[in-house]
């Protein structure tokens, strides 16, 4: 966070002239122009036009009749049983794959960052390459993976005599299968993790084995701590990457929420009303609640990080 | 005081023993935590195993039950062909690799292809429990077959074009954006900074109806444009990785560029950009690997135009029409996949630096 404060307060040396300034002023405003220009044309305009979507009945199949409903849509989102269930089942995945979203990337990075490791530049790329396979590539190769009679995985239980489940098409184990998927991309939080391990003074693990610590107490009081910003960071990106949640689950669910509804998830049900059923109103109704509940929930998150959060002395 | 003598002789023996067991025990340590990460890393890649050899099998070899593409070696006996079995003699118990003809539950007649004039020779035991002699048989004609049936030229040359493009874009105007971030006295910039990167908080859908309806409205959805145009207004993740590095470069260089009379424009082209060029790689590839991968823009805005459908979308289609056949699946799953991987174990240093700037800095 500290990046955003350090900004240059003095361009241009004192003795230059004011009209300087103004020049300089004009050239960042023509540099930044791409990104204002976009910004209220992809992002701000189009969030005010689907807060105004969300109080109409607006629906592509008649795209020249649109009246404002009021609050109707809203009314129908608190007592539609399809939003209920969405909203249920993408908290029960969250519950699943929240916790190893976080310590998946730090087991990685604790296994990469010891020393005992021979050639751990090696076993960096090869954790992190499959983060490199697309999304469809990835659902399809798991979905061969995790198959009940031809699958690598049950053959394997098979073989240590384990009946494995029906991964793909059973309710119970749709989710660890969408967390297996999920595993994959670790990678990505792997490395700023692997990165900030690196940055942690070693000094402090010699003073603290001096002083009798062993190796849990070391990570406890000492990784952790030095490591929390990135732990902070990689919990945002998971938080914003369930908030966007879509893919996996709708090419695994092929769109129908197969298995029993289990990858209906909320994004899954708003592409459907959208693009499905061409009813823009209540798709922009149900954007606009998941996005006040994002909000919440990332704002809860940053008054969080003042209580377990490090940000050392010399980083600010 | 003999004893004295002996501990001053031993003293020296295990004063080089524990160097060694030292050494030894360092070794050992190191041998077993290395091979506890191959042993995990082997588990990690192991779908990418199951990929490549159910990639290369038949329907027949998925069944068999071998892990890799084997088959039955057959012979040829009487104008019909019979599978060849690892037969144990039932007298010598030597191994003799015959053709299995009659089947039985107890009693089963081979020919022994060395030997057909033999006739047909009786041996008793359960045909079931046999070996049979396979040999590796891998199905290259299944890539020739995906190749044709997705028309992977055509998605290969849409991918392509959308990505380069959509690189292009986000390459200028990043990099324009960032410059202005990073060295200009811009009022409030501070505050459109935080508005900048909020906006990677922001959730797709709550922007993506009134774009796709307004996309829609100007007659651009069935065309790449979409999928393009967006990234020439610059993009939070981008901006923020290459004005950490821009605020790195020593502005003396800005300055005595600026006494030589060089506009601002001129600057970035010629003083900031070279040096960037890492960084503005490790953008580059971002991009492709991002536009290669992308499946929900082009899902939305492409889904009635099969011609114009990148390699996500068209694999997936292609999969759920042939999903009854998995090596078809594994083999466009390959396909889809080999280009961002062999990009990335050719970048993969300038690659990863972006994604620790990113995450550390931050």
């Amino acid at each position: 966070m500290t990046a955003i404060g350090q900004s240059d307060r003095r361009f241009a040396p004192k003795h230059r002239g004011s009209g300087m300034e103004r020049s300089l002023k004009i050239w960042g405003i023509i540099f930044l122009s791409p990104w204002i220009i976009g910004f209220f044309a992809f992002t701000f305009l189009p969030m005010v036009a689907s807060l105004l979507f969300s109080f109409t009945d607006f629906n592509l199949l008649r795209p020249n009749d649109v009246q404002f409903i009021g609050w109707a849509n809203y009314n129908r989102l608190f007592s539609d049983p399809q939003v209920a269930a969405a909203s249920g089942a993408t908290l029960r995945y969250a519950l699943v794959a929240l916790p190893v979203a976080i310590f998946a990337p730090i087991g990685m990075a604790a296994l990469l960052n010891s020393h005992n490791l021979v050639l751990r530049r090696v076993y960096t790329t090869l954790f992190y390459m499959p983060y490199m396979v697309p999304v469809v590539s990835a659902v399809f190769i798991w979905q061969g993976f995790l198959n009940p009679q031809s699958g690598w995985l049950n053959q394997f239980l098979a073989s240590i005599g384990i009946t494995g489940p029906d991964w793909i098409n059973s309710v119970d184990w749709i989710y660890p299968a969408l967390v297996l998927i999920s595993l994959w991309a670790t990678g990505n939080a792997m490395l700023p993790t692997l990165a900030g391990m690196q940055g942690v003074p070693t000094e402090l693990y010699e003073a603290a084995k001096v002083d009798g610590a062993n190796a849990w107490v070391r990570f406890r009081r000492i990784t952790f701590p030095m490591i929390s910003p990135v732990i902070f960071y990689n919990l945002i990106l998971t938080v914003i990457g369930l908030f966007r949640y879509f893919d996996i689950p709708y090419i695994l669910g092929r769109g129908q929420g197969n298995p029993g509804g289990a990858t209906n998830l909320y994004n899954v049900y708003i592409y459907r009303n959208a693009f499905t059923y061409q009813d823009m109103g209540y798709a922009s109704t149900l954007a606009w609640v998941l996005f006040v509940v994002a909000m919440i929930v990332t704002l809860i998150l940053f008054v969080s990080a003042r209580f377990w959060v490090y940000y050392g002395g010399e980083r600010n | 005081m003999a004893a004295t003598a002996i501990p001053a002789k031993t003293t020296v023996v295990q004063h080089t023993s524990p160097v060694l067991s030292q050494y030894v025990r360092k070794f050992l340590v190191k041998a077993s935590f290395t091979l506890f990460a191959s042993i995990l890393l082997l588990v990690f890649l192991s779908p990418f195993g199951y990929m490549v050899a159910t990639g290369l099998k038949n329907q027949q070899q998925i069944s068999n039950g071998f892990l890799l593409p084997m088959s039955p070696i057959e012979y040829e006996y009487n104008g019909a062909r019979y599978p060849l079995y690892n037969v144990p003699d039932n007298e010598t118990g030597a191994i003799h690799q015959w053709a299995l003809v009659t089947r039985g539950r107890e009693e089963s007649t081979f020919i022994d292809p060395a030997n057909p004039e033999a006739g047909e020779i009786v041996w008793q035991g359960r045909w079931r429990t046999l070996d049979p002699v396979i040999r590796f048989d891998p199905q290259w004609g299944n890539f020739i077959e995906v190749w044709q049936g997705l028309n992977f030229p055509r998605v290969f040359l849409n991918t392509l074009v959308v990505a380069v493009f959509g690189m292009i874009g986000t390459l200028v105007s990043s990099i324009a954006v960032a410059y202005g971030f990073a060295r200009f006295p811009i009022p409030g910039k501070n505050i459109l900074f935080m508005i900048l990167i909020s906006t990677i908080v922001l959730p797709t859908f709550v922007t993506l109806v009134p774009t796709y309806t307004f996309f829609a409205r100007i007659g651009w959805t069935g065309t790449w444009l979409p999928l393009i145009v967006p990234h020439f207004f610059a993009n939070a993740y981008n901006v923020f990785l290459l004005r950490q590095f821009f605020m790195k470069i020593p502005r003396e260089q800005d300055e005595a560029a600026m006494v030589d009379g060089a506009t601002p424009l001129q600057i970035l082209v010629r003083v900031i950009v070279p040096q960037a060029l890492p960084v503005i790689i490790a953008v580059s590839i971002n991009h492709f690997v991002f536009a290669w991968n992308d499946y929900f823009n082009p899902l939305i805005y492409l889904l009635g135009s099969p011609e114009l459908w990148p390699i996500s979308v068209a694999v997936q289609q292609y999969n759920y029409a042939f999903g009854t056949k998995p090596y078809l699946v594994q083999a466009t799953s390959l396909l889809a996949l080999a280009l961002p991987v062999v990009i990335f174990f050719f970048a993969q240093k300038a690659y990863m630096r972006g994604v620790v700037i990113t995450g550390v800095d931050k």
